[in-house]
């Protein structure tokens, strides 16, 4: 599904990403873990098409096309969905009005008909009970006054409608509490199937008890250094990352 | 020298002007031919505002100062097509072009609400226009003064003491332009009594063409008790130049509302004061704008706390594109009886382009102790993180764009009750936020 190959990205003038390479395949679940700085975020971001990374070499082919050439929208509509670190409130615009207007510029795009209002509040209703999320935070605006809990919970009721291909969660752990990262990872698992696959950013080994992964990467100054089974963010939790700068050292 | 000489000859222009135009006037009342005297009086003193005036300091009448604008002659018929837009199913309506009111396309109203032509109402000698009109210093108006020296027609609505009015009576307000520059000199005048309740809408339109002037003045009065909602619809041509200038009177416990929408012209200006005038009186002034090009949109507004326990909200937001410039002046002023005031006033813009600019100042005089008044300002851009958080859901970026403005514009458009006008007024923006895209 995704080939990353020997990805470099910029951003505010610095060398982030120094040539990352995963492959992706429909099914799987891929955590990146990594300390602070390493580049996850960064990662994740390039992947959607954020504006503020600049891709400087290396290549990304998502279901045989080139990621990188194609605008965020495109990358969207196309199936390509990232969870925000940090889910941005736009006063004014509900959530339902954004929601629907993102469900139909994906199904506009795969040739299917536009929801009425109707449909749509059906739909995101069953969602809502599916996947044990709040509806009542459909009437209100995107993100706006909401706990940093309930904007990651939002994150996942979009994931929930909009079914991507491609998922990419950018450390949608992050700040949560128990309750809600059950919400989260219960989200991610029954949305998990045989044609949809997971990249999942996280900095704690916690949510991986939740969300169990095919793999683990763990990226450092730009680069995965290791990569193994779920049994590898165990060995991260009980060594911590101080062992990346040792290794760093003597490199 | 040449500058004296230059306001001189424009002095004369107007002078030979209101010559022409009174002299088939000789038979109005004496209190008419009186009050058109005294603004002619008064504009002469000044002649237009420049620059250096503070209350102009930003906004640059040049280009209206130096063009000798003739009164815009009668209709020709066909008319209607200009109008045929802003309609809506109102029970109520006065049109009124270039400066002249138009029975064939107004539904006029006798009893209970008088409402029609001022002049018709001035040649019928309605009772009491006398106090009605001109009610207000023109001193420092220049606009205001001209506007009364070419005192002609405009509209006239009269709402009795505790009539409730559910329908909104539409005042339209159009100009064809002519061979040469023309103006209008409309006036505006609204009463409403105790204890009654009415909705007003104003729109303003216009052809393309040879440029031409708008110089409105609406003086709105509110009895005891009484309920006002009004709508200013402003979407004249960019060939037109719009100055207004509306005074409004509150009595006490009397609410007025005021949603003002300047989205045309080339050069606009909006003058509105509002004068709590009795305890208890409540004022809500707001307003959106669109500016783009080279246009400059400029509102200044004023409300007078005189008397104590009125509460006033202003919220001004504005969007400008291209090298578009605007100015906001909110100014209010608490006197030293006004005690228990409680003023809001905020205004916000949002810059499309780089090029474009904006002056506000909030400029609040309080002479009374015990009082609450708070105003802010914000001028920005689009949010990048905004813009991108919903291209990242599979808008596109003009949708995202469009999305975003609708949000901004909507706190001001979602609280017009006229349905009608809600939807002219949505509509209106996003055409002209489409053009000015294709301009780019």
């Amino acid at each position: 599904m995704l080939e990353v190959r020997n990805l470099k990205v910029r951003a505010e003038g610095k060398d982030i990403l120094r040539g990352v390479n995963l492959t992706v395949k429909a099914g799987e679940v891929h955590a990146i873990m990594g300390p602070n700085g390493s580049g996850k975020s960064t990662f994740a971001r390039a992947l959607a098409g954020h504006p503020q990374y600049e891709v400087v070499g290396g290549e990304a082919r998502y279901l045989g096309r080139d990621l990188l050439d194609m605008d965020p929208d495109e990358r969207a509509r196309e199936g390509v969905f990232m969870a925000f670190q940090y889910p941005v409130e736009i006063a004014g615009v509900s959530n339902a009005y954004f929601l629907k207007a993102a469900l139909n510029a994906k199904r506009k795009h795969d040739g299917l008909g536009e929801l009425d209002a109707m449909e749509f509040m059906t739909l995101v209703r069953d969602k809502a009970k599916l996947f044990d999320l709040d509806a009542s935070m459909l009437g209100r605006a995107v993100n706006e006054g909401f706990s940093g809990g309930e904007k990651k919970r939002n994150e996942i009721f979009q994931l929930a409608v909009l079914e991507p291909k491609l998922a990419i969660l950018d450390e949608t752990d992050s700040g949560l509490d128990i309750d809600a990262l059950r919400v989260v990872a219960n989200g991610v698992n029954a949305m998990r199937s045989t044609d949809r696959a997971f990249i999942v950013v996280t900095h704690y080994q916690r949510l991986l008890n939740y969300i169990i992964p095919d793999f683990v990467h763990v990226l450092n100054d730009g680069v995965i250094v290791r990569s193994g089974g779920k049994e590898l963010a165990l060995e991260l939790e009980e060594k911590g990352y101080g062992w990346l700068e040792a290794a760093g050292a003597s490199a | 020298m040449a500058k004296g000489g230059a306001v001189a000859e424009r002095n004369d222009f107007y002078l030979a002007e209101h010559d022409r135009f009174i002299a088939c006037r000789a038979s109005d009342p004496a209190w008419l031919r009186d009050l058109r005297g005294r603004g002619l009086v008064r504009f002469a003193e000044r002649g237009f505002p420049t620059t250096r005036d503070e209350e102009w300091r930003f906004t640059n009448v040049a280009p209206i100062a130096e063009t000798p604008w003739t009164l815009a002659p009668a209709v020709a018929p066909g008319v209607d097509t200009l109008i045929r837009d802003v309609l809506f199913d109102a029970a109520i309506r006065i049109v009124v072009i270039n400066g002249r009111f138009v029975p064939e396309l107004s539904r006029i109203s006798n009893s209970p609400v008088q409402a029609g032509s001022l002049a018709g109402a001035v040649a019928g000698g309605s009772v009491g226009l006398e106090q009605q009109i001109g009610a207000f210093e023109m001193d420092g108006r220049p606009f205001v003064a001209l506007n009364t020296a070419f005192l002609d027609d405009g509209a006239l609505v009269v709402v009795p003491a505790g009539a409730l009015l559910r329908d909104a009576i539409h005042i339209v307000v159009a100009t064809v332009p002519g061979a040469d520059p023309v103006v209008a000199h409309p006036r505006i005048v609204v009463s409403v009594g105790a204890s009654a309740q009415a909705t007003i809408v104003e729109t303003y339109v216009g052809a393309e063409g040879v440029p031409y002037l708008t110089n409105a003045v609406t003086e709105i009065e509110l009895g005891e008790n009484a309920v006002v909602e009004h709508y200013k619809d402003q979407r004249e041509p960019t060939t037109a130049h719009h100055v207004a200038t509306m005074h409004v009177r509150l009595a006490r416990s009397s609410n007025f509302a005021s949603q003002s929408f300047a989205f045309g012209g080339g050069i606009v200006r909006n003058d509105l004061v509002a004068v709590l005038g009795g305890e208890g009186g409540e004022c809500t002034l707001n307003g959106l704008y669109f500016s783009d090009a080279r246009r400059l949109v400029d509102n200044h507004t004023m409300i007078d706390h005189a008397m104590p326990h009125c509460a006033s909200h202003e919220l001004y937001k504005g969007i400008l594109a291209g090298k578009a410039r605007a100015v906001f002046n909110g100014k209010i002023v608490v006197r030293q009886d006004a005690q228990k005031t409680d003023a809001k006033q905020t205004n916000r813009a949002l810059l499309l382009s780089d090029d474009a600019q904006i002056n506000t100042k909030p400029q609040l005089e309080i002479f009374a102790d015990d009082v609450k008044c708070t105003h802010g300002a914000a001028i920005g851009q689009l949010d990048e993180e905004a813009l991108f958080y919903l291209r990242a859901r599979g808008l596109t970026a003009l949708e995202a764009r469009d999305l975003l403005i609708h949000a901004f514009a909507g706190e001001i458009l979602n609280e017009i009750k006229v349905e009608p006008v809600r939807a002219q007024m949505e509509a209106a923006l996003f055409d002209r936020l489409a053009q000015d895209l294709e301009g780019q």
